[in-house]
């Protein structure tokens, strides 16, 4: 047994967390964040360049083909960075939809488009509040082409494509929902873009009008293809959290050994070593189930399903965690514009919601729990 | 990253399961798989005897602690083997419970500070299980503060005469021998004046008082020490450097609390699979469900942790203060597991014991023993410091009686 990364892949860590350092310090971040521009458009051409975003893109689409260890590695150097780019949108979703469920044209015509930075992409599946579930696809698809509104997607006003979840089917079961993938510069789709809580990440609403759109993946297979998609991002995502989570660790330590109070350092005090030392554990024991996420999306086993929830729940809850308690290590300076804490406060609580609420998480995780237990 | 065993652990795998099944009490498996904290009692048969006979049993083929030397008894093997080995023994490893402060914390701290001799004499019957040793380290005066201990060693020619007495001893009314930790010298600071030593329990002198525990049994005791003798010979560590040799200690009972520790997570979700609320079974109850996943994360949590640090320790590392992490999260975890389980069957969650409640009384067992847990071994408190300090790197707390002689400490905190 041995369940770590290996040295290639925690080198290759490092060399995502430098290059990160340098490319994108939080000055950058804040660019995108007071709405100066909607995503950091250099750093997207550089992690390009460095190969990350076809890390597990196979080299005949244009990718480096490492694999999804060194997908994780990179995914929580990013989170650790706050990265205002929509790589979270076109790697985990898109990228993973086309590798699942894409004919080779379609991968040949994307894959290595989104490896070399030229294609943002992003999955177009909410249509306002709830769940992931068959029930709220509203959005009808017939004849090739797409009528409905999708709200929120994650990057939508800058993605190039999109993969969307329609209604083809009235059967009342999952086979009902077909997956199709639309261009979103093609016409015949509306593209507004919404307030959110974390304007690093832009949030849209697509309203489709007859909209041209070829099949992903054969017609009523769409949920069965989503929910693996969900689980690959779930890791993925929850890899991105794990990275958070470790930075707002660090930084409410730095602070806590900084900042003198009452005549000594606030870490000098219990009640606040007490919060940190909570935080090292909620992060560590996401990392835990973290790792075994990756290990299960890396050799697509059967226990994927289980372990894409748990890490999933609990990267949630920790990048919560430590993010509001970096805040209140920081104090009042922990509730100003010009500290960095509510950056991630803000991504902890989006991303939170991204592939679905942690409550609907929860549920998924028991039921997988269950049906492994009947098996 | 695999979970695959090497050919070499495959191979090692293969003969302890083989040997497992051929040699393993039976007869106890199903009771022992039942049990959780709190509650082992195998029916018709005397816990001690059962558990010291596997012992016995396991060392003379070989398989008694395992990472132990083979000239102290024990197998010379990696730790690795060793994880691999709790996996095959299965519900028989919690046999080896009243074994774990002999064979965790009192082996290595012999096997560090011990001379050769002693060591080939005491550690293999240690092993075997014929002996079984306690570690008087805890008093009234000195818990969590370990330091602030009070029995007294004083020099008597070759040996040590040592009066007071302990407290919370586990197990010190069935053990052979034990390890003491003693001031002998109460004019310099606390941590200054302290020597280690270990001492026959049927020394002339010594009585155990077993006390009653909250939960209602009797495992731990006090210890009154009068005038007993100690020979120098038996002293372990320089006189006065007691302190360093039961951080020894110490960091091997976080080794060895690391990788078993329980949850209830699992005795929970098989409860809420069986159970039957008013509106069918209580797992799919959305409230229920949401509970049990928040428990799961943890478990499963806990559980990848201690593999990664397994993995850690395979490639040469030393287990470090972050294993703290395991009794901090599982202990609290019992407990409100404990209480969950309690709530689910209303009013009926008062009634105890194995004909009037629920899966036996498996969980009001577990309530009343979980208290325990967060105490032994370091509080809650105390773990949280150690991750504060230690792995993150925060200030110590200000110790206020850090430079003063023993002696000159107040000993109440309300004048
Ligand atoms: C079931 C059981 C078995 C045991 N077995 C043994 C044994 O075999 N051998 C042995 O030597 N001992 C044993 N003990 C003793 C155990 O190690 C101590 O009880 C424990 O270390 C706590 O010490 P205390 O009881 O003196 O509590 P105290 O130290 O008095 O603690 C009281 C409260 O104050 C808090 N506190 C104390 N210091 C600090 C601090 N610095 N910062 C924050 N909070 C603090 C504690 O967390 C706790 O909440 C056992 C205890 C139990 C419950």
């Amino acid at each position: 047994m041995n369940f770590d990364f290996s040295d290639e892949q925690k080198q290759m860590r490092d060399e995502a967390r430098k290059f990160l350092a340098e490319k994108c310090p939080p000055k950058a971040v804040r660019e995108v964040l007071d709405g100066k521009a909607p995503y950091d458009k250099a750093l997207w051409k550089g992690l390009a360049e460095m190969g990350f975003l076809g890390v597990a893109i196979p080299e005949k689409f244009g990718g480096a083909g490492a694999g999804h260890l060194e997908l994780c590695v990179i995914a929580e150097e990013m989170g650790r960075a706050n990265a205002p780019v929509p790589f979270s949108s076109t790697v985990y979703l898109a990228a993973e939809a086309l590798l699942l469920a894409g004919s080779d044209a379609q991968k040949q015509k994307w894959l290595p488009k989104i490896a070399s930075g030229e294609a943002i992409g992003t999955l177009a599946l909410f249509e306002g509040k709830g769940n992931p579930s068959p029930k709220a696809i509203k959005l009808q698809a017939s004849g090739g082409t797409l009528n409905g509104v999708k709200k929120p997607v994650p990057d939508g006003a800058i993605a190039d494509f999109a993969v969307v979840a329609a209604r083809t089917g009235s059967t009342g079961r999952d086979a009902d929902i077909s997956l199709f993938l639309v261009d979103l510069k093609a016409g015949g789709v509306e593209v507004k873009e919404l307030t959110n809580v974390d304007p690093t990440r832009g949030q849209a609403e697509l309203t489709f009008k007859n909209a041209k759109a070829e099949p992903l993946g054969a017609a009523g297979d769409g949920w069965s293809i989503l929910t693996q998609m969900l689980d690959r991002a779930a890791v993925l995502l929850a890899f991105e959290q794990v990275g958070g989570s470790d930075r707002a660790l660090e930084m409410g330590r730095d602070y806590a050994l900084d900042r003198i109070a009452f005549g000594r350092p606030i870490g000098s005090f219990q009640a606040v070593k007490h919060i940190l030392a909570d935080m090292y554990v909620s992060a560590t024991l996401a990392r835990s189930n973290c790792y075994y996420g990756a290990w299960a999306l890396s050799t697509n086993a059967s226990e994927l399903p289980e372990a894409a929830a748990a890490a999933r729940i609990s990267a949630t809850q920790a990048f919560q965690h430590c993010s509001k308690n970096n805040i209140q290590v920081h104090g009042g300076m922990g509730f100003t514009w010009e500290f960095d804490c509510h950056m991630y406060y803000r991504r902890a609580n989006t991303t939170a919601l991204m592939l679905g609420s942690l409550s609907y998480w929860e549920d998924q995780l028991i039921d997988r729990m269950r049906k492994k237990n009947a098996a | 990253m695999n979970f695959d065993d090497t050919p070499q652990e495959a191979a090692f795998r293969a003969e302890a399961k083989a040997w497992i099944t051929a040699n393993a009490p039976k007869q106890y498996e199903e009771e022992l798989r039942k049990s959780s904290l709190g509650r082992t009692v195998l029916k018709g048969a005397n816990i001690l005897e059962v558990a010291k006979a596997w012992q016995k049993k396991k060392a003379d083929a070989g398989w008694a602690c395992l990472h132990w030397p083979k000239e102290y008894g024990g197998r010379g093997s990696s730790p690795i083997e060793r994880v691999i080995w709790q996996q095959e023994e299965g519900p028989f490893g919690k046999l080896s419970g009243m074994f774990i402060i002999g064979h965790g914390m009192c082996g290595p701290t012999m096997m560090a500070f011990a001379g050769e001799e002693q060591k080939r004499k005491y550690l293999p019957p240690l092993a075997s299980g014929e002996k079984v040793w306690c570690q008087l380290f805890s008093e009234p005066a000195g818990g969590s503060d370990v330091a602030g201990l009070r029995t007294r060693a004083e020099k008597k020619g070759d040996d040590w005469i040592i009066n007071g007495q302990k407290i919370w001893t586990s197990g010190a009314h069935y053990s052979d021998y034990g390890i003491l930790l003693t001031r002998t010298d109460p004019t310099v600071p606390k941590h200054k004046g302290l020597t280690m030593f270990f001492l026959d329990m049927k020394s002339r002198g010594v009585e155990v008082r077993p006390i009653k525990q909250a939960s209602g049994q009797s495992d731990f005791n006090e210890v009154y020490f009068t005038d007993v003798k100690i020979p120098d010979s038996q002293r372990l560590g320089a006189v006065n450097d007691g302190w360093n040799v039961s951080l020894t200690t110490l960091m091997n009972e976080r080794m060895s609390i690391g990788a078993g520790v329980s949850t209830g997570f699992p005795e929970l979700f098989d409860f809420c699979n069986s159970l039957m609320l008013e509106d069918g079974p209580a797992i799919e109850d959305r409230s229920v469900r949401s509970r049990l996943a928040n428990y799961a994360v943890k478990a499963s949590g806990l559980r990848y942790t201690s593999m990664r640090a397994i993995s850690a320790l395979s490639k040469g590392e030393r287990p470090g203060p972050e294993n703290s992490i395991g009794k901090l999260v599982a202990g609290s975890m019992v407990q409100e597991v404990a209480m969950y389980a309690l709530d689910l069957q209303g009013a009926a969650g008062v009634l105890s014991g194995p004909e009037d409640a629920e899966v036996a009384g498996k969980f009001q067992a577990m309530l009343l023993r979980a208290p325990g847990t967060r105490v032994e071994g370091g509080t809650d408190e105390i773990m949280r410091n150690i991750i504060a300090e230690r792995v993150l790197g925060l200030p110590g707390d200000i110790r206020v009686d850090k430079d003063v002689p023993f002696n000159k400490i107040p000993t109440k905190g309300r004048a």
